[in-house]
């Protein structure tokens, strides 16, 4: 286990983080904002994947099969919000349990159109190359997929920050009466982040494809590690989601790498431990 | 329900006895499998209620101590080549109880949507082990190779004998968790969902009586999980997924929670919906998920709910007197006003 074998897997961890921010993002955002748990947020991934494959297999360009992915994610996204979810702010336990009736009716629905074989999506073109340093051989892809997603982190905080509309969506999320109150239109802001989250995810979908595949059933893996995100990073923030993401991506890259029988032990025993020391996460807010 | 006691026992009586005697009426043995797995479901759907309807707790962790029951029993018939029912059944009802005091006390540092979060959480550990540690648990292919056994007078071989083991196991915990949540214990449970901060005021230990409401829970979880082990022969990292956690929930929801007697009518719906409609289609899992959706939206207190309030207004039209209300929903209502 030479320094090769480290640069690999942390690269291959930051891959991974990467696509599992790309869904955990939506989900804090979504929580911060209306404290609604959406679990169907992993299934909009698979949803992404499978539309983006879809495309992808009548030769359409790889980033705008992710960009379609997205799309109809948010299409559904914004119909399961517009038509159920928004009507259970103030009863975020209903919400939650409706949102899993609809996870698993995107997966099943998934599992009738495009069957239950895994399949595989292949990297775009310009990045199918590997890269040979030394004795270290990784995908081109999983250095892109790094940036890509680092991008729109960065993008993300900004928007929150330094844009009006974050500012109404942060305000939103620190006192929602008073912020109607000033005569904002915050439902808009609700349908907003809500299709924001999905689209995220649906991109994250296609785009992570190449390393997760999709195949039914990929959601419910997933949904435990955007948990895990969310616990260790602090529900709302979405710095911490950035970190926790890449945290959680090298803790699993390197658990399945060093301790194959009890990587899911090496990842849940952090959280456990730190929900036990820190119940509001490591960037949380006391609420 | 109050004050027609005897219609009650009537009722119970001649449920009770047409349980006992379908075995014998010469219906297919697919039948009999449906119910005795019905039986199993339902203990653990009732032992997931007493955490979601009377202690106001959603717990996503109760597939966990469900499989560590099946895998207590695998992994000691296997790799022990223990065999001896009471004892393992013991033992399973240990682990899922040490277990459970592991979990609890972490989960319970958390309320509502934090505690579900950190539930899934810790379910994750225990599936993670289950799927991932091949030398102890077989990983994704389970365990096999352990047989049922004798249990007093079942003769579990067949599928009469497990059907009667089944339904003894039912009526036991049914009776004990009714017993529990009519107990000034269970009272306690019901208060601190209500009006947590009034029954600290009154001076009961509001997260101990949770906290021990988690294991006892999970003891009952534990013993459902034994006999899905001894029904199936077989014990995969399927029982304690995901999964398994949103089916007992929807049994729970579906049937009506805080009654006990809905999860079990859930969990026979369940299993005989799911077997029906796989028949017919594929896309079972899409119905579910759509009836469950539905019965979140309209029907927040379940198939009992529904039937009470049915009852309530047919009542109140003879009566022309205004009904008794049917206990709200503990998990799905927000508490009303303001806490006092």
């Amino acid at each position: 286990m030479g320094n090769a074998f480290y640069l690999q897997n942390v690269l291959g961890g930051l891959a991974h983080g990467s696509l599992l921010f790309l869904i955990a993002a939506g989900f804090t955002l979504i929580f911060g904002l209306m404290r609604i748990i959406n679990l169907a947020q992993t299934a909009f991934y698979l949803l992404g994947a499978y539309v983006g494959l879809s495309l992808g297999l009548h030769g359409v360009n790889f980033w705008v099969s992710g960009l379609a992915g997205g799309i109809v994610a948010t299409v559904v996204g914004l119909a399961i919000y517009g038509i159920f979810l928004h009507r259970y702010h103030a009863n975020p336990l209903t919400a939650l349990l409706l949102s899993l009736g609809f996870a698993l009716i995107i997966d099943d629905g998934s599992l009738a159109i495009w069957g239950g074989d895994p399949q595989s999506i292949a990297p775009p073109k310009v990045f199918a190359a590997s890269i040979h340093f030394g004795n270290l051989v990784f995908p081109e892809y999983w250095l892109a997929l790094v940036v890509v997603s680092t991008v729109i982190a960065a993008g993300l905080l900004l928007f929150q920050r330094r844009t009006k509309f974050g500012a109404i969506i942060r305000a939103a999320v620190d006192d929602e009466e008073m912020t109607r109150g000033l005569g904002i239109n915050v439902n808009r802001a609700f349908y907003f982040v809500f299709a924001l989250g999905a689209f995220l995810a649906g991109l994250g979908g296609y785009l992570g494809g190449p390393i997760t595949s999709a195949y039914p059933g990929l959601d419910g893996e997933l949904l435990p590690l955007a948990f895990a995100i969310v616990i260790i990073g602090g529900m709302g923030s979405l710095e911490g989601a950035f970190i926790a993401s890449m945290l959680i991506g090298l803790v699993n890259t390197f658990g399945r790498a060093l301790f194959p029988e009890l990587s899911y032990f090496t990842i849940f025993l952090p959280v456990a431990i730190i929900m036990a020391i820190r119940p509001q996460g490591l960037f949380g807010r006391k609420t | 329900m109050t004050g027609r006691p005897w219609s009650n026992v009537a009722i119970i009586g001649a449920l009770l006895l047409l349980a006992i005697a379908i075995p014998r009426l010469g219906l297919p043995a697919f039948y009999v499998s449906l119910l005795t797995q019905t039986w199993i479901y339902g203990i653990l759907a009732m032992s997931l209620d007493l955490l979601v309807g009377f202690t106001g707790l959603v717990s996503f962790m109760q597939a966990a101590f469900f499989g560590i029951g099946a895998y207590v029993v695998a992994i000691a018939a296997t790799r022990y080549h223990f065999t001896d029912f009471w004892l393992t059944l013991l033992i399973a009802i240990l682990v899922a109880a040490v277990t459970a005091a592991a979990f609890a006390a972490l989960a319970l540092r958390a309320e509502d949507v934090g505690f579900i979060i950190i539930t899934l959480a810790l379910n994750e550990i225990i599936w993670g082990l289950a799927y991932q540690w091949v030398s102890m648990s077989g990983g994704d292919n389970g365990i096999t190779g352990f047989l049922r056994v004798d249990v007093g007078p079942f003769h579990t071989t067949g599928n009469a004998g497990f059907y009667y083991l089944s339904l003894t196991a039912l009526i036991v915990c049914l009776t004990l968790l009714t017993l529990i949540v009519r107990s000034p214990f269970g009272l306690v449970l019901v208060g601190a969902r209500e009006r947590p901060r009034r029954m600290a005021a009154l001076g009961y230990n509001v997260w101990l009586f949770r906290y021990l409401a988690l294991i006892v829970a999970a003891m009952f979880a534990a013993v459902a999980g034994v006999l899905f082990a001894y029904y199936n022969e077989f014990v995969g990292p399927g029982s304690l997924s995901l999964d398994t956690t949103v089916q007992i929930l929807i049994m729970v929801i579906l049937g009506g929670t805080g009654t006990l007697i809905g999860p079990l009518l859930g969990a026979g719906i369940l299993v005989f919906l799911s077997n029906a409609l796989s028949d017919i289609t594929q896309r079972w899992v899409l119905i579910l998920g759509a009836v469950y959706v539905v019965t979140v939206m309209y029907a927040p207190d379940g198939i009992v709910g529904l039937v009470k309030q049915l009852a309530a207004r047919a009542r109140s039209r003879h009566a022309l007197a205004p009904a008794a209300g049917s206990m709200p929903s503990a998990a799905l209502n927000p508490r009303e006003g303001p806490e006092r």
